[in-house]
């Protein structure tokens, strides 16, 4: 029994792999790309929006709904990172439903990229946002002895990120072969059902907990008077 | 018994009790966290969305140290990295 799609492998030279988790990857790039250039198509500037349009804006408005419901003041220059990594990780899993796909978020060595990436984006947007003395200086935040045990919440909560996404999946994925060898005719689908939805709440999951330290990152501390300063939003008691 | 056997038996042994003892904690957390969400859910059904939301965050990240125990006992079980460096050490 196989534990991740890393030991499927098509082809070998030396000590470069393609392996599954590469492949499916590849192929859930592709289809992004695909869908991008099909879209960049359909997309109108006057009132008579198409279909795939009113799909995408659809889409991109939930997604920036979530990043501000977390905290984050301007949802807009954050929609790049967060958003690519809500679609990558749900389209990912949601291709399950096509049979002789592996899921590639059910490998560790895709789910740690995608949490160092996290583990990078945060302290970039932290010290954009405010910084790099005000943001290296949230570190010792509570008081000057917190500080190793922030650098190490800092590595943990990435390597917890990475685990958590890979553990889920790659269950789902165990789960249902088990459930092939004991009970092989209802079973497998309700199972299968089960981790569709769990891949969904788990890349939702990813997504919000990267916002929600981005958001830490980026305004922890603030006075009210600094928020007020970097918002462009006049609040009504302002304006008298 | 040679070194392989016992790595065997104790790996056994040792899933076993990290997916037993691994269920308990999260099994409750999980129950009391339902619980207090449906509580919430029964005296607010207006603030319905966001305690959805943040119970299934929440579940979530419960859920993760069964999942961590769970990743253990499989490496444990399929890939263990003590098996395999005693299986190459046998066949040298």
């Amino acid at each position: 029994m196989q534990l991740s799609p890393d030991e499927i492998i098509y082809w070998q030279m030396g000590f470069i792999k393609i392996n599954a988790t590469i492949v499916f990857t590849w192929g859930v790039m592709l289809m992004f790309f695909i869908s991008a250039k099909v879209l960049e198509r359909a997309l109108t500037r006057n009132n008579k929006r198409t279909r795939l349009q009113n799909a995408l804006e659809t889409i991109v408005l939930a997604i920036e709904q979530q990043i501000s419901a977390v905290g984050l003041i301007h949802p807009r220059q954050y929609l790049g990172f967060l958003g690519t990594l809500f679609l990558f990780v749900a389209l990912a899993n949601l291709l399950t439903i096509f049979p002789g796909y592996e899921p590639p978020t059910g490998s560790l060595s895709t789910t740690l990229s995608l949490a160092l990436c996290v583990f990078v984006a945060v302290p970039y947007y932290g010290i954009k946002q405010r910084g790099l003395k005000d943001y290296l200086a949230s570190y010792t935040k509570p008081s000057f002895i917190m500080l190793p045990f922030n650098i190490i919440g800092e590595i943990s909560r990435t390597f917890a990120l990475a685990v958590r996404l890979f553990g889920n999946i790659m269950s789902g994925t165990m789960i249902i072969g088990i459930m092939l060898l004991i009970a092989p005719f209802v079973f497998p689908v309700v199972m299968t059902a089960l981790g569709l939805l769990t891949g969904m709440v788990q890349a939702y999951i990813f997504f919000i907990l990267a916002s929600v330290y981005i958001a830490a990152a980026t305004s922890a501390n603030k006075t009210q008077s600094q928020l007020h300063k970097n918002t462009p939003v006049i609040k009504p008691s302002e304006e008298n | 018994m040679d070194s392989l056997t016992i790595i065997a038996v104790v790996s056994i042994i040792t899933a076993g009790i990290t997916i037993g003892f691994g269920a308990i904690g999260p099994a409750f957390a999980e129950g009391r966290a339902v619980a207090n969400a449906l509580t919430a859910l029964a005296q607010q059904p207006d603030a319905s969305a966001t305690i959805t939301r943040t119970l299934f965050v929440g579940l979530a990240m419960i859920e993760s140290t069964a999942i961590y125990c769970f990743v253990v006992t499989m490496i444990l079980l399929f890939s263990n990295p003590f098996w395999n460096y005693f299986i190459t050490q046998s066949g040298n």
